[in-house]
């Protein structure tokens, strides 16, 4: 296999370097000093300071949080209820109608789902008199909906591996089935609903193109300012919230990994010990 | 609760089938109740926010257009809708051009797509132990940091001025006779640029699932190959190949039909001239406010996705059944 | 409590059945899984239900704990009709075949699970407990974690938390498949003897007929849907009344012939593969003339190289193979007429390979004795 790996190995290293010079670049070009972003004036942090003090980027970042936060939350218990259903009921009227519902917000284009939702929203304001007007509400509703099929995915694997007799075995010493359920359902499969909370939550702070068509005036989440600002060109301070934005990503999704791998080792070992004492 | 009413349940051993007995609410509280409420509250979420609003656009799409607001209008008379906004689709270049670079774009993209991770997945695939983690986690990365500053960071490495295409002026320049040599090379604004950040964009969704197939083969599947006598590459066409088609159309749909419907990648760095159709929809929504002709430029892209995504749907499910 | 029960209950006429299934069918779709099953167990018994995969014994006792209701017939445990009680509800616990240890809970909150339903005080509940532990030998992994044990341990948790609640029946499905092989012997006596020390009544699933064979007072053999016989397990392997379950416990030789002649006790028997005649003992409804098949297990036939003095049963044929055990031989002897017999020797002198009662190609002397053999009907 030898040769091979030579092949392969240049490929994953132009591939690396293919998804990272370009975040590299940004990140560096967020210390020029220059105005013009992309001519290099020397080393400096004035970026950044502006940064915090835009007060309509700080508010459009704490928007994009609130939504973020609520939207992940529903999108985590309606998903978590969604991948139960598929997981674990084979057969109810309209199954495989529902399976389609869930998993096709994975792949429709935004574009059609954020042009069908404004026009929900716009005939459910003109016949229900709710939402009144479209912002926080209308993109919360929006982001729970198609973050809610991600969390269903996670749910459903996570589900179907888990054994089965796990739960029949609470209802055996006497559980009802929603006993079951928060004695031993919910507690196995917490992790999966963390990591798709995590999941939902990201996708809900970087959508764009759903929340373009859904918001409406004075609810500009922070990628809608990134958006309007991008369209006018690349600047420095945009590298600048780019930078922190990447960073504070990057240092989440690591310290998660490395936390997942070490508690997957101490696993490991006290399978091995429990191996070894009883030899 | 009607809808979701249970039926009998089959031969799987998973399903709980409690027997009956007593009846009334409180049996329903202990036994089903649960069960109906877990299928029924994300059922009904669902059709209010994923069915009703297809319903609505599909109307629209059979709506007259008109200056007021809200800016449609349905016949009063028999048959109360129109076909025309159906009939300029097809009749208006604008759209069948919108749609042919889409389907053009998205082709390339997920060709180059699949020519690139392919190779990475089975690289990561075959890595050992921790490595194989952390270029996971490379992969990963990008795909967890916003989409948007994905994009934006293209921007900066394209434009004219960038150390990026001052580098790549002067390579080509190399090549270049002295006479014709460029100042910089067009890269912004273009179908190419599009092509190249959608793949920069959607590479994950290409190399997760091919990873997750390839990571599953069994590796001494392709050393029986070898000791039977067939060389790397033989190997590589007999075995490890087929067995990750799966993996391949998984990826191929997971890029092709999002990057069909893209809006943001040739909003800002397209060719407005020659766009996509996301773009036209866009344009035709916010700008023109025409909502019955941008309908139906949604649902006729529907159309077109209809069969790939059903697809993909499929596939899903199968993974599920395997996965019982 | 156990005691007075351990008798033989089932050859009492007017004992009660304790738990007793009633023209029992399970269908899946189109798909019978249990077909018209009835079977009665009786209380302080271990109750085996033997069968190969999809035979429908899991499928049996799944509507036992309550998983499954039937399609037809009725379930009644002491009396009460269990038919349509939901599994929570049931006096029966479920030993589960991949254990199903909670993951999340410690070996201490695994055990007490069960009785967070029932009205006990904490002090009850820990008492209960310690004293499930204790049975099971494991008081001093109470604080671990289920995947911080081996799986002989992990095994020992499920019985003590499926003991726990004091159940009247429990359940046990593939007690022992997931153990290995030297682990296999002394948890099937520990669990007779837990068995023994509480009196329940248990109800195995196994696929594995010597695990039946020790374990059980009784055993049903099932196979596709329909118990086949039962019996104790010396009445299932000495008297198998079908030949699917003689062949199906340990392995049998079987020549089919026809009744010749009867006498008052015994009957003989023309064997194309034997090449002659077989005397056997008479099985009370045989009658001259029917086809029957004469059974014989390989430990019950005698192998040497010298004639054997009486002639009865017995036939020349030539070793074509030969397998060594360690403790006993099998040898592969062909007949005359082609036909194969399967002999079972144990090894009880120590010798060399040379010192063997017979070798590869060597002409033995096969014979057995009129009750040796088994005669059953087509």
């Amino acid at each position: 296999m030898r040769q091979r790996s030579t092949f392969l190995f240049s490929v994953l290293c132009f591939g690396f370097a293919f998804f990272y010079i370009p975040i590299i670049s940004m990140i560096v070009y967020s210390f020029n000093k220059s105005r013009l972003a992309t001519v290099w004036g020397g080393f400096s942090v004035e970026w950044y300071f502006k940064l915090f003090k835009n007060a309509q980027i700080i508010n459009a970042a704490t928007l994009s949080l609130e939504i973020a936060v609520i939207s992940a939350t529903f999108a985590t218990i309606l998903g978590t209820m969604a991948g139960m259903a598929l997981a674990r009921f084979s057969r109810f009227r309209g199954r495989t109608f529902f399976s389609g519902l869930v998993s096709a917000p994975l792949i429709m284009p935004e574009v059609i789902t954020g042009v069908s939702l404004l026009l929900l929203f716009v005939f459910m304001e003109r016949y229900f008199g709710w939402p009144a007007k479209r912002g926080f509400t209308t993109v919360t509703i929006a982001h729970t909906t198609f973050a809610l099929s991600y969390v269903a995915v996670i749910i459903q694997s996570r589900l179907l591996s888990m054994d089965v007799s796990l739960e029949e075995a609470a209802m055996d010493l006497g559980s009802k089935p929603w006993q079951v359920l928060f004695d031993v359902t919910l507690p196995i499969i917490a992790p999966a609903m963390i990591a798709g909370w995590l999941l939902a939550f990201t996708i809900s702070l970087d959508d764009v193109v759903i929340t373009n068509f859904t918001t409406g005036p004075g609810a500009t989440t922070l990628p809608i300012l990134i958006w309007g600002k991008v369209k006018l060109g690349v600047t420095p301070d945009i590298n600048a919230l780019a930078t922190i934005i990447v960073l504070v990503v990057s240092i989440g999704v690591g310290l998660a990994g490395y936390l997942m791998y070490r508690s997957e080792k101490k696993r490991e070992r006290d399978i091995q010990m429990a191996l070894a004492a009883n030899k | 609760m009607a809808g979701v009413a249970p039926q009998n349940s089959g031969p799987l051993p998973q399903e709980l089938e409690l027997p009956g007995g007593k009846t009334g609410f409180r049996n329903w509280l202990d036994r089903n109740a649960w069960r109906d409420i877990i299928i029924a509250v994300p059922y009904i979420w669902l059709i209010l926010f994923f069915v009703a609003p297809f319903i609505i656009i599909i109307a629209m799409s059979l709506a007259q257009s008109v200056i007021a607001q809200p800016p449609f209008r349905f016949d009063e008379t028999w048959p109360y809708v129109t076909f025309e906004n159906f009939e300029r689709l097809f009749s208006d270049y604008v759209y069948l051009r919108g749609y042919l670079t889409s389907l053009r774009n998205a082709l390339i993209a997920t060709a180059l797509c699949l020519l690139l991770g392919y190779p990475m997945a089975l690289g990561i695939a075959r890595a050992k132990g921790v490595w194989r983690n952390i270029l996971l986690l490379l992969v990963i990365l990008p795909f967890w940091t916003s989409f948007l500053l994905r994009v934006y960071a293209w921007m900066g490495m394209m434009g004219s001025n960038s150390w990026f295409n001052r580098g790549l002026t002067s390579l080509i320049n190399v090549f270049l006779p002295a006479a014709s040599e460029i100042n910089s090379v067009p890269m912004m604004n273009s179908n190419f640029a599009v092509i190249l950040v959608v793949v920069y964009s959607y590479l994950p969704f290409m190399i997760l699932p091919l990873f997750a197939n390839l990571e599953k083969l069994d590796f001494t599947l392709n050393e029986a190959a070898m000791d039977l006598g067939s060389k790397p590459m033989t190997v590589f066409r007999d075995v490890t190949l087929p067995l990750s088609i799966p993996g391949i159309v998984a990826g191929c749909l997971l890029v092709f039909i999002p990057a069909t419907g893209e809006l943001v990648i040739p909003s800002l760095v397209g060719n407005a001239g020659d766009p996509m159709i996301g773009r036209v929809i866009n344009d035709e929504f916010s700008l023109n406010r025409h909502w019955p002709m941008a309908s139906a430029i949604a649902v006729a892209l529907l159309m077109l996705l209809v069969v790939p995504i059903m697809l993909y749907n499929r596939m899903q499910e199968r993974a599920a059944e395997g996965a019982k | 409590m156990g005691i007075e029960n351990t008798g033989k209950a089932w050859e009492t006429p007017k004992t009660e059945p304790f738990i007793r299934i009633e023209n029992v069918t399970k269908k899946f779709s189109d798909f019978i899984a249990v077909n018209n099953v009835s079977l009665d167990i009786y209380k302080g018994e271990l109750f085996a239900l033997l069968g190969g995969s999809g035979c429908g014994k899991t499928t049996l006792l799944r509507m036992l704990s309550g998983f499954e209701s039937p399609t037809e017939g009725r379930v009644w445990i002491d009396g009460q009709d269990m038919t349509s009680v939901p599994p929570y509800e049931r006096p029966v616990n479920m030993m589960f075949q991949s254990y199903a240890l909670f993951p999340h809970m410690t070996v201490e909150q695994n055990v007490g699970y069960g009785l967070k339903h029932e009205k006990l005080t904490k002090a009850q509940r820990q008492d209960r407990v310690k004293q499930m532990l204790d049975l099971v030998q494991l008081s001093q992994f109470a604080g671990r974690k289920p995947h911080q044990l081996s799986g002989g341990q992990r095994q020992r948790v499920a019985l003590a938390r499926a003991l726990a609640k004091q159940p009247k029946v429990l359940l046990l499905d593939e007690p022992l498949g997931a153990l290995d092989k030297k682990l296999r012997e002394h948890t099937q006596f520990e669990i007779m003897n837990i068995q023994e020390k509480t009196g329940i009544t248990f109800v195995v699933v196994t696929h594995d007929q010597e695990e039946a064979m020790t374990l059980s007072t009784r055993i049903a053999v099932m196979d596709r849907g329909i118990i086949r016989q039962t019996g104790t397990p010396t009445e299932i392997y000495e008297f198998p009344k079908t030949k699917f379950v003689a062949d199906f416990i340990g392995s049998i030789n079987q020549f089919a012939g026809t009744v010749k002649s009867v006498t008052k006790d015994k009957a003989v028997v023309a064997c194309a593969d034997w090449a002659g005649e077989i005397t056997v003992d008479r099985d009370a409804s045989v009658a001259v003339g029917q086809n029957v098949s004469v059974a014989v297990r390989p430990e019950k036939i005698s192998i040497s190289k010298k004639a054997p003095a009486k002639t009865l049963n017995a036939i020349e044929g030539k070793v074509i193979d030969l397998g060594y055990f360690g403790k006993d031989s099998l040898y592969r002897v062909k007949l005359p007429s082609s036909a194969l017999v399967r002999v079972n020797r144990v090894n009880d002198q120590r010798g060399r390979e040379t010192e063997r009662v017979a070798q590869w190609e060597d002409k033995v002397w096969l014979a057995f004795e009129p009750s040796a053999a088994i005669l059953l009907k087509d």
